[in-house]
């Protein structure tokens, strides 16, 4: 069987700065891939890359078995109608009230009638435990914990194939973080979805991932199913669970 | 010392700046040209650069009627020719200074504020949220101002035209003692289609040009407030300079034989 998302041999680039440097990483039909990784370490360049809100140096990434880098036009359009995404920061429009981010996809991307996705809309808010009044507030007006919800809203408004979440649980207490876990869970059960997942936050990681990968330097030194990821038997996966300052991960800390 | 080393440098820093709008002109303009098409926000566009421009470009056009009249009487009384005014009045204003102060203002206005909106939903990713959502940012932010901007702009500036001819006459017939009728009549017999159209034509020009900066500057500002304060310096300045950059051009295509 092809993998949903098969990625060889990325690498990308700032200036001299080489932040994915030949990265593999294949992940499966509705299966919840994890990956973890430092502060800048390219998790997020990792996701904008596969959506082609970046353009690698080299490498392939398949969709569905499609070459999807420098992709362009109605065939990129297409392939990105497969996905949603939660944004780090939510990302919602500031100039919408709730309800319109949340049909947003269903109103420009897919043509539906407005009073149609609006129901859709409530549905959804519904389903991440948000009362239909939010859909009247502006995202200015919400909580940290309650703009997440609305982006999770927003990516499983129009049931995509693949979902990506980049780090949906940083900047939240913990309650508010293991909520949105459980949220994740339960849509992406429900869709079948694929899942794509990036976080530095290991009980996150633990809690909707089948498997984890470790980015570290450019690569994905480490994959394997959540259960192994204590007994990697790798010395960097094993500082980054525990969380220790010593190790063989150097921070880049300049010296004073 | 080399002197042409950093000359060069800042002549192909300039190429490719200019390479980059050209691009980024096109792209815009073949999406402003291609459907789907969104009327709700080019009315949303066309209420916010006309409509809220009026009382801004009205005072504007109204002092500068008044103080054209006030100054070419003083210059004109020196050698009796003060029934020149009216013509003074009517053509400064249609040609030269209706669309090029209202331009101006609306640079100050309308593209600071895309430059800042625009550039915001850069850094806050709303810009690529958008493409997730298959929907081109070109096509639902950009093609909706410069569309309302070409067409705002000049009817923006034909009222502003009737405004300042009205700001000229208030202060001749009420200040300077002509007669009312006949200021009126020497403005409508000295005043000719092509002043008005050339205003007419100018203003489309600026009020792309506008819309275009504040778009280009905002879609491509980096690295948070900072990075969209300088976005909202640089949409202003560049669409200033080329108002009074194309200004001079468009004049000459019009009126150089
Ligand atoms: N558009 C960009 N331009 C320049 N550098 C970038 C850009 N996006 C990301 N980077 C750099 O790439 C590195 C990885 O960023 P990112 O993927 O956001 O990290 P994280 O793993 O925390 O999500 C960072 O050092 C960042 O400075
Ligand atoms: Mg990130």
């Amino acid at each position: 069987m092809t993998p949903k998302i098969r990625i060889r041999g990325l690498h990308k680039s700032f200036g001299d700065k080489v932040v994915l440097d030949g990265l593999d990483l294949d992940i499966e039909a509705a299966q919840s891939v994890v990956v973890i990784g430092g502060s800048g370490s390219g998790k997020s360049v990792l996701l904008k890359c596969i959506l082609g809100l970046l353009t690698p140096e080299a490498g392939s990434i398949q969709v569905d078995g499609e070459e999807v880098v420098r992709m362009n036009g109605r065939d990129l359009e297409r392939v990105r109608r497969k996905f949603g995404m939660l944004f780090q920061n939510s990302a919602l429009f500031d100039s919408l009230p709730v309800w319109e981010n949340v049909a947003f996809g269903l109103i420009q991307g897919e043509r539906m009638e407005r009073d149609a996705a609006k129901k859709i809309a409530i549905e959804k808010l519904a389903a991440v435990g948000l009362k239909p009044e939010v859909g009247e507030l502006s995202p200015a007006e919400l909580s940290g914990g309650m703009r997440k919800r609305v982006g999770l809203a927003r990516a499983i408004a129009t049931a995509p194939e693949i979902i990506f979440f980049d780090e949906p649980t940083t900047g939240l207490d913990p309650i508010m973080g293991d909520v949105i876990n459980d949220l994740i869970v339960k849509c992406v059960r429900q869709l079948g979805a694929t899942a794509l997942s990036i976080t530095h936050d290991m009980a996150s990681a633990r809690k909707i991932a089948d498997r984890i990968a470790m980015l570290y330097q450019g690569k994905i030194i480490w994959h394997g199913p959540v259960a192994e990821i204590d007994s990697s038997g790798n010395a960097h996966v094993d500082q980054f669970i525990h969380g220790r300052a010593e190790g063989p991960i150097e921070m880049q800390v300049r010296a004073i | 010392m080399p002197i042409l080393q950093p000359l060069g440098r800042t002549f192909l820093l300039f190429l490719q700046a200019t390479g980059r709008i050209v691009l980024f002109t096109s792209t815009s303009v073949s999406h402003c040209v291609r459907p789907p098409i969104y009327p709700r926000l080019i009315g949303r566009q066309m209420i916010e650069i006309g409509y809220y421009s009026l009382p801004v470009v009205g005072l504007t056009a109204i002092f500068t009627g008044m103080v054209l009249a006030l100054q070419s009487y003083t210059g004109f009384a020196r050698f009796s020719a003060e029934s020149a005014i009216p013509n003074v009045v009517v053509v400064s204003i249609t040609r030269e200074l209706g669309p090029v102060l209202a331009g101006l203002m609306v640079a100050g206005r309308v593209g600071a504020a895309m430059a800042a909106e625009i550039g915001t939903m850069r850094v806050t990713e709303q810009i690529d949220a958008l493409d997730t959502l298959a929907t081109n940012p070109f096509k639902y932010l950009v093609a909706p101002r410069l569309i309302a901007g070409l067409t705002m702009l000049p009817i923006l500036v034909l009222i502003a035209d009737i405004i300042g001819v009205f700001g000229g006459y208030v202060v001749s017939s009420y200040k300077l003692g002509f007669n009312p009728a006949t200021y009126l009549k020497n403005t409508m017999d000295f005043v000719e289609p092509q002043d008005v159209i050339s205003g007419l034509v100018k203003a489309g020009v600026f009020g792309f040009l506008v819309t275009l900066m504040g778009c280009y500057h905002g879609y491509n500002s980096r690295g948070g407030a900072q990075g969209v304060g300088a976005a909202t310096t640089n949409a202003v300045v560049s669409a200033s300079i080329l108002i009074l950059c194309f200004n001079y051009f468009i004049t000459e295509l019009f009126f150089a034989r």
